[in-house]
């Protein structure tokens, strides 16, 4: 019963990662209908630049926030930049331009601060949380940030004005544009909400994975599988699968025989596309009452 | 009389299509004007070429003022509120989240939340029904809706595509109805495009007839209502 607790906790301490990447993959996919294949590495460049700052001497807490300011300033200019004369091009096209910025992310970290592994702190510490054997501080400390952002992601969408807007123009643009919402300049928000939610994920995996380009390989995928989950158009749903996901992972690693390290991804992903396979729209993907 | 809108040789085009071939009309100050005319004659590209959401050339001026080359979420600005065809719900959010989405460019809260009192006065059922997500709504409501929405902007001119589409003949009526009460009341300028001719024409005062992309016939909409030739080869009833 012991090794059960265990694991189940352990699996919702990597599923808030799982959780943060989703959130910010349904972010966009709100925003442009389409999936970031390069939200992974660009948590991952967000980590390196807190990772910098710190040697940098910067404190744990400053390089965090800077980083956070600097990813959502980022991903409003890769928006505006790449993305934004993509928006009425082929789905292939966009696919074709997430392919190229993950290419090149991914080779300009390794050129800025080369491919070997990097240690990375933790500001909870790696105590064990509560006296408790169960889970160390630093895992505990990832699931509170983890719902902090969940709850705070809430009231910015459900309270105030800009929050009202982003998800107007996501949900019918031509009457948001009607209604006078700027939804080019929404789009670019999500952008930067969402790189600034995966840079967060990025520096909280970061002390488990420890730092280097592709960090975020598995990551991402596990993301991906959450919001698909969850249901995309959820943010809610994102967090769920997110932690779903991470469970599962670890009890089949545990209990399934033969699994082990080598074959979580695979039985996780299994496990999805049977869910999917019943409900279509994700766990929580928001069935629209439409009348005509 | 004062002109409001000004539109001068208006030329549309879907591509290469061209839909409005130099349509030029006015509305005065004040005035329930609607444009008739049968599917495909340009009614519905002459609204979306005012708001800039179709590619046209010649003049379009709003008080004066030049609207040509004007995104669309800046005309809003102008004060003019567009009802588009098929309503333009976001239906996925409450009834009174659309009531505020209308109102989302204006400043002053405490006038945004007597307004949105204010529609809850003119139509009692989206009272009842703030909590409730738009789509669930009857078609006659989601009508409702789109009108309340608009006029939460305090708009000087509205634009309206078609209300009466897909509503039964008595909510017809009712919403006809407090469109002019609307117009009378608030002082708010309408242009309604209706294929609907015969209860426009007893709402309007003044029309205009548009035949494949141009302005055929206008006047006063009584007159136009009196005058059979007219009725039979362009308005059908």
């Amino acid at each position: 019963m012991e090794l059960f607790t265990n694991q189940v906790l352990a699996g919702i301490a990597t599923g808030a990662i799982y959780a943060c990447m989703a959130l910010a993959v349904v972010m966009i996919y709100q925003a442009i209908d389409h999936l970031n294949f390069a939200q992974g590495e660009m948590a991952m460049f967000s980590t390196f630049i807190s990772w910098q700052l710190m040697q940098w001497g910067v404190p744990y807490w400053g390089a965090f926030v800077i980083t956070l300011v600097l990813a959502f300033i980022g991903g409003i200019a890769i928006e505006r930049i790449l993305f934004k004369p993509l928006a009425k091009a082929p789905v292939l096209t966009n696919v074709a331009g997430f392919i190229a910025l993950f290419a090149i992310i991914n080779s300009s970290a390794g050129l800025i601060w080369d491919f070997t592994i990097k240690q990375y702190p933790t500001p909870f510490g790696s105590a064990p949380f509560l006296g408790s054997q169960l889970i160390s501080t630093h895992q505990a400390g990832m699931i509170g940030v983890t719902l902090l952002l969940l709850l705070g992601l809430y009231f910015f969408f459900q309270y105030t004005l800009i929050g009202l807007a982003m998800r107007a123009a996501a949900s019918v643009p031509e009457s948001a544009r009607l209604v006078g919402i700027n939804t080019s300049w929404m789009i670019a928000l999500g952008w930067g909400m969402a790189t600034a939610i995966g840079a967060i994920a990025g520096m909280l995996i970061a002390p488990v994975v420890f730092l280097e380009p592709n960090m975020m390989g598995g990551v991402l995928i596990y993301g991906f599988a959450a919001a698909v989950l969850g249901g995309l158009t959820s943010p809610f749903g994102a967090v769920v699968g997110g932690f779903l996901v991470g469970i599962f992972e670890n009890l089949a690693g545990t209990y399934i025989p033969g699994v082990g390290n080598e074959l979580k991804l695979p039985i996780a992903l299994a496990l999805i596309i049977s869910v999917l396979v019943v409900k279509p729209a994700g766990l929580f993907g928001r069935h629209i009452v439409k009348r005509v | 009389m004062t002109t409001l809108l000004n539109v001068k040789d208006l030329r549309a085009y879907y591509g290469q299509v061209q839909a409005l071939h130099g349509l030029s009309f006015s509305l005065n100050e004040g005035s329930l004007t609607t444009l008739l005319g049968a599917n495909g004659a340009g009614k519905t590209t002459t609204l979306r070429a005012i708001c800039n959401m179709v590619r046209s050339t010649g003049g379009i001026e709003f008080d004066g003022k030049p609207l040509n080359n004007k995104s669309t979420e800046s005309i809003v600005r102008f004060g003019i509120a567009h009802v588009p065809q098929g309503r333009g719900t976001f239906s996925t959010m409450t009834v009174e989240e659309n009531l505020q989405l209308g109102a989302i460019t204006r400043k002053d809260n405490a006038g945004i939340i007597s307004d949105i009192e204010r529609m809850y006065a003119h139509f009692p059922v989206l009272k009842q029904r703030h909590t409730q997500q738009a789509g669930t709504l009857s078609g006659g409501e989601q009508q409702m809706l789109a009108v309340a929405r608009a006029l939460m902007l305090r708009p000087r001119l509205m634009l309206l595509d078609e209300p009466s589409f897909g509503l039964a003949p008595l909510v017809v009526r009712d919403l006809f109805g407090i469109l002019g009460k609307i117009n009378r009341e608030d002082k708010v300028s309408i242009l309604v495009v209706e294929q609907n001719a015969q209860l426009a024409l007893e709402l309007a005062d003044q029309a205009y007839v548009i035949e494949t992309g141009r302005i055929v016939m206008s006047g006063n909409a009584k007159d136009i209502a009196n005058n059979e030739e007219i009725r039979k080869s362009y308005l059908g009833y």
